[in-house]
């Protein structure tokens, strides 16, 4: 079975990189736009392993990633962080929050996928 | 999709970004301090930054870091936006915007631009507010070539020197180098302590997964210590009760072993201890076994076979057969057995079946959302739009065909075709609102052009716009930033006094330049104005007769002779500046504006300013016309040109020169034109009472009754470019297919009138003949 990966970005451009770099490393693919799509979507798509932005309108990457830990179904759910933000407190905070790794843009997608690739079995 | 494609994308989103970030920003500069504004603006250049960061383009992304972090000073609290730190930012989205464009299109922006605006930001950003400037702003001037220590900051390092976070590569190739080439011998030896905390599951971090990535570096041993685990009864499902020493050959050393736990440094305890020089005989004596080679397809299986925990056992045994001597083995199977059962994981394990289920809903369930628009190419709304003109010509045919058949008693076919007739009238008008458009981006790329207009010339000028959520068809909406720019240039540049004599005259130091946009009667009404001095007549005047335009004697009205300004080659500016004079002046502005099936006019008021009215049509598709007879032809008359219509009196009648004829209407003389004669469809004039004269204003502002045969109807028709089909012809606009099937011309009233002044009054001076 094709590894699930849901990823929560506003930004189209992001949205389409890792869509396409997710399709083409074998991966099925979810997309969301913000924290509240997500965990909306999330309800219904049962992931591997979760990719998501920080800085979102509506709820941020911090929000979101507080909701899926929240969860009872969802709190083991790897949660990857793409982010521009790579200094050390916004780093720490996402950790706080429950990330489980982190990806640092720019975007690269031998990074995104070794990064899936560390946190999943 | 390739990665062109997204390119393409995150160009037209940096467009919106832009955008948002402009509005963001003014709305701020009016006093809104809602943090959900400031973090619109904040995320726009942000995403800005990450797209451009994926796709290599270092100056957008080194630009774009600076003000980034001067945005979140802002965000932050640590920087109030007042006027003089707005008025930085907005330049910088200026800036950001000219960079983005130079990214998509090829070109460069001035370093020295770039460079004033990063240390301003980075002074911003360190607390530096600047000392708010006189209330009159001085001209800046324009900033000198900075040496080459000012150009921009090195770029490859802004994006990841901050906070001294050096983001640590994944991919371990990146670490080679010397060691790899070392001979075997010297690979040093790890030994590594690796004690999860809870901390660790409950963030989706999993012990086997790192021990997996781990093993991947180098060839390692390793032991599991079960001695904290308690009882059945007293275990927290969710503790951690094992922990892992290891010992690892690797050529990444100890930095690579560090790197693989990159993620869970936090939550764990690891120890890595390396042996300086590690040789083939010198085994680590402090564990307690020998090293066995990890074997991973223990883990493989578990990582296939989640849901079939009975045929683990045998695999097991396989492992534990292998391996046997050593007894490191049964840590080897009970680290991955009852990491699998103790962990967290298991319970995503337990998910998974429900997952296999929800697969199938999952694609509506992502692609769904709170969004309510789709992105579609122009093309298919083109498309689509040129259909439904053929639908609407058809439609048309079929009903004169029915007519034509005389069907008169057989309702159902006449009630069934008007039906059609309003089901394709709806479709026509449905598909044009696909195409319209706020005119909102247009309006706040303005606000740039005052900005720069204003700095440049030394004025204070407060850009004000209304009805930008007016729509009008994408077209137009393109076509009018040019004249538009040009308008709001000479408007700054022109129209707005100094602010020292703003001062002097008792008026607001800063000038304010009103854009506005409304729907008035199936056009739209755009206003532009200003509060400044009005147009000098006496010197627009002067300079009309020192143009030869007019003659000294000539008698104009205060409107015509603000109209002048449209005239071609004509420029009010005492001397040429950077601004405007730049060879292109009103007449262009208003060329292109009638190009839209647009008029534009002018009205002034000295010392309380001037304001220009366009009215353009809602789309360049369709049009309403009126279709007439002339010499056997028919043609269409756009409706907005068209006054009224009058059957002319011979009493009416007068004749003027040689060839001319006037119209008296109401107590004034109108030159008639016949139609048929300017488009050389007939030698002679015809008899002005046996046809009927249609009055016309034109552009220039000037009213003609055009001669035509008879008036067949109003009637809306799909515009065929006649340009694109066949080739421009003098005095017509553009042709339609009418219900018969057969080409109608649409006029083109302005040229029509253009030609029979030439025509009418010689070398005389077409404006004179006007008055």
């Amino acid at each position: 079975m094709k590894k699930k990966v849901l990823t929560v970005d506003d930004s189209r451009t992001i949205r389409n990189m890792l869509l396409v770099t997710l399709n083409n490393a074998g991966f099925e693919t979810i997309q969301a736009e913000d924290g509240i799509e997500g965990l909306e979507v999330l309800e219904d798509c049962n992931p591997d392993v979760i990719v998501t932005d920080i800085n979102m309108p509506r709820l941020d990457g911090f929000g979101f990633i507080e909701g899926v830990r929240k969860n009872d179904r969802f709190r083991a759910i790897p949660i990857l962080v793409l982010t521009t933000e790579s200094d050390a407190e916004k780093k720490n905070r996402a950790r706080q929050a429950g990330a489980t790794g982190w990806i640092v843009k720019p975007f690269d997608p031998t990074k995104l996928i070794d990064a899936i690739e560390r946190v999943t079995a | 999709m390739d990665m062109n494609e997204i390119k393409e994308i995150f160009f037209q989103e940096c467009e919106e970004q832009l955008a948002e970030l402009e509005s963001g920003l003014l709305k701020m500069n009016d006093g809104d301090r809602d943090p959900e504004t400031v973090n619109a603006v904040f995320r726009a250049v942000h995403s800005i930054k990450g797209g451009a960061g994926a796709f290599g383009l270092d100056d957008l992304v080194a630009f774009a870091h600076v003000f980034e972090t001067t945005l979140d000073c802002v965000r932050s609290n640590k920087l109030d936006p007042g006027p003089e730190v707005l008025k930085t930012m907005l330049k910088s989205a200026d800036v950001l915007a000219d960079l983005t464009a130079a990214s998509r299109d090829g070109g460069t922006v001035d370093p020295s631009r770039t460079s004033v605006l990063v240390k301003e930001l980075e002074a911003l950003a360190n607390g530096q507010v600047p000392a708010p400037t006189a209330e009159v702003p001085t001209p800046v001037a324009p900033p000198a070539p900075k040496p080459v220590a000012a150009a921009p900051k090195p770029v490859a390092a802004a994006p990841t020197d901050e906070s001294g976070f050096q983001p640590i590569p994944f991919s371990f190739d990146d670490f080679g180098g010397e060691e790899a080439e070392a001979p075997a011998m010297e690979i040093p030896l790890c030994d590594v302590v690796f004690k999860p905390r809870p901390e660790l599951y409950s963030k989706g971090n999993e012990a086997t997964l790192l021990l997996r990535d781990l093993s991947r570096i180098g060839e390692m041993s390793i032991y599991c210590d079960m001695d904290a685990l308690p009882p059945l009864d007293q275990m927290d499902p969710e503790g951690a009760y094992f922990f892992w020493k290891i010992s690892i050959r690797t050529e990444k050393g100890e930095e690579g072993v560090r790197s693989v736990f990159e993620f869970a440094e936090w939550d764990c305890d690891l120890e890595v201890k390396v042996h300086e020089v590690a040789t083939e005989g010198e085994e680590d004596e402090e564990l307690p076994m020998q090293p066995v080679p990890f074997d991973l397809s223990a883990l493989d299986d578990i990582e296939e076979d989640h849901d079939h925990h009975e045929d683990h056992a045998d695999h097991h045994e396989e492992v534990a057969a292998a391996i046997e001597a050593a007894k490191v083995a049964t840590s080897v199977i009970s680290m991955a057995a009852t990491t699998q059962q103790a962990a967290p994981a298991a319970q995503a394990a337990v998910a998974k079946p429900a997952a296999a289920a929800a697969a199938g809903n999952a694609e509506s369930s992502g692609s769904g959302g709170a969004n309510p628009t789709i992105r579609v190419d122009l093309d298919r709304v083109d498309r689509l739009i040129n259909l439904v003109g053929e639908l609407v010509i058809n439609q048309a045919m079929l009903s004169q065909s029915v007519i034509a058949n005389e069907t008169s008693g057989a309702t159902t076919i006449n009630t069934g075709l008007e039906e059609l007739q309003q089901l394709t009238r709806e479709i026509q008008d449905s598909v044009m609102a696909i195409r319209a458009q706020p005119v909102k981006p247009v309006f706040q790329r303005m606000s740039r052009i005052v900005r720069e207009v204003a700095d440049m010339v030394g004025k204070s000028v407060r850009l004000v716009t209304e009805g930008e959520n007016t729509e009008v068809d994408k077209t137009v909406i393109d076509k009018l930033a040019e004249p538009l720019t040009h308008m709001i240039r000479n408007a700054v540049d022109h129209g707005l006094e100094m602010p020292e004599k703003r001062a002097a005259l008792g008026k607001n130091p800063e000038g304010t330049v009103k854009l506005s946009a409304k729907h008035r009667s199936g056009r739209i009404v755009i206003e532009l104005s200003d509060d400044g001095a009005g147009i000098n007549r006496e010197k627009v005047r002067q300079k009309a007769i020192d143009n030869d335009l007019i003659t000294s004697e000539t008698n104009l009205s205060d409107e015509e002779i603000d109209n002048l300004i449209f005239h071609p080659g004509f420029s009010t500016a005492d001397k040429i500046t950077d601004v405007s004079g730049r060879g292109v002046g009103m007449d262009v502005v208003k060329r292109s504006i009638q190009a839209l099936g647009g008029r534009i006019n002018i009205s002034s008021r000295p010392g309380q300013g001037s304001t220009f009215t366009m009215s353009l049509p809602l789309t360049l598709a369709v049009l309403d016309g009126m279709v007439v007879t002339v010499a056997g032809q028919t043609l269409v008359v756009p409706l907005t040109a068209i006054v009224e219509t009058l059957q002319p009196e011979a009493s009416a009648i007068h004749s003027f020169g040689a060839s001319q004829r006037l119209i008296s209407i109401r107590d004034s003389f109108c030159p008639l034109v016949d139609v048929g004669r300017i488009l050389n469809f007939r030698s002679m004039q015809a008899n002005p009472t046996d046809g009927v004269a249609l009055l016309v204003e034109s552009e220039s502002g000037g009213q003609r009754a055009l001669m035509v045969d008879a008036i067949q109807g109003q009637r809306q028709v799909v515009i065929k470019s006649l340009e694109a089909n066949y080739t421009h012809v003098p005095g017509i606009a553009a042709a339609t297919i009418l219900g018969d099937g057969r080409v109608a011309l649409i006029l083109d009233v302005d040229a029509v009138v253009a030609a029979s002044r030439g025509q009418a009054l010689g070398g005389d001076g077409a404006l004179a003949a006007a008055s």
